[in-house]
């Protein structure tokens, strides 16, 4: 028996891109309302950017197949975000691009996934528990490694996002803050709770039409 | 040919004004690119322009980069990826004050010194 593969169509890619745009343009000021009071104060404007840039293309994007299309809004990220999340975010859709087959099943995605993650830390010269993106990333990982449903794997994006909350930032803008960071949700670790639960909407609402 | 300088800040009047610093002291004996602001022009970097800056004074015996804060080492570390091998072993990111750093490396490339030794004298003033 074989096992049950994805390929994302043109059309499932284009839902994603205008779904996660929609997200961070939903919540751009609340993110920036973040970045105030730990960091500069520019993520959610530069996410903001950075996603309207995926959209603006999403047609010659989403013509391709999904790793190069993952690759594609990853390089677009990172020419378009201006701060530090435009490597972050892209080396994180840029590998995700480079490592996921064409037809994929669950372990080709949590393996994809992992290995994007790890180029993240690498990229960031970060680790788990310093109060970044990778502290969502990294639960995320290991339920999608799991096996774990959609709205479980969201469930643990929000959870570990409101974790970061009592942290002490180690690296990004916000470690220089050292113990005044604590009591503030990571910015980055918001914007990939927001991602994650885009996604994870848009597949239960794809399994349930299905 | 000397090792050329490239600064990159999140605000292009640091940038400019750095590079200016720079130019007072060393004259034009070392080439020097600068950029600085995102790619709406806010305060930001822009890795289409560190490659434009990079690719600008670009130099067989390499390119010392001095950056300010965070984002703007990410975003030239991505400008190093984009560029590519072999040019981007020639390119390499001073960990080292940006203003002094600047004045230090553009001080010791224009002695016609390899990029190891400009990027070795701008670290000293580094704390870590």
């Amino acid at each position: 028996m074989s096992k049950p593969m994805t390929r994302l169509t043109s059309e499932d890619m284009k839902a994603l891109i205008g779904a996660m745009q929609a997200a961070i343009a939903d919540n751009a000021e609340h993110l920036t309302a973040l970045d105030q009071a730990i960091g500069d104060g520019d993520h959610g404007i530069n996410m903001k950017r950075g996603f309207e840039a995926i959209a603006a293309d999403a047609d010659a994007i989403c013509d391709k197949p999904a790793p190069q299309a993952l690759s594609a809004a990853g390089m677009k990220l990172v020419m378009s975000v201006g701060g530090a999340s435009g490597p972050l975010f892209g080396t994180l859709f840029m590998t995700l691009g480079k490592s996921l087959p064409e037809d994929f099943d669950r372990s080709d995605f949590a393996g994809a996934f992992k290995n994007a993650v790890d180029a993240v830390a690498a990229r960031g010269k970060s680790s788990v528990g310093q109060k970044t993106m990778l502290d969502v990333l990294y639960p995320v990982g290991d339920a999608i490694a799991a096996g774990k449903g959609a709205q479980e794997i969201a469930t643990v994006a929000t959870e570990a996002a409101e974790a970061t909350v009592p942290m002490e930032a180690k690296r990004g803008r916000a470690s220089f803050l050292g113990e005044r960071s604590i009591g503030h949700m990571d910015p980055g670790s918001c914007s990939c709770s927001l991602l994650i639960n885009t996604v994870a909407a848009w597949i239960n609402a794809k399994e349930h039409a299905a | 040919m000397n090792v050329s300088i490239v600064i990159v800040s999140h605000s292009p009047l640091v940038a400019e004004g750095t590079t200016q610093m720079v130019r007072q002291m060393v004259g034009d004996e070392v080439r020097l690119a600068w950029c600085g602001g995102d790619p709406d022009g806010g305060l930001g970097t822009s890795v289409q322009a560190i490659i434009d800056a990079m690719e600008s004074v670009w130099s067989d015996a390499g390119v010392a980069v001095l950056v300010d804060l965070g984002g703007a080492e990410s975003n030239s570390e991505m400008a190093m990826e984009v560029i590519g091998e072999p040019r981007s072993a020639k390119i390499r990111i001073c960990n080292a004050p940006i203003v002094e750093g600047a004045v230090m490396a553009a001080t010791e490339a224009a002695g016609g010194s390899s990029l190891a030794t400009v990027v070795a004298t701008a670290e000293e003033l580094s704390p870590l």
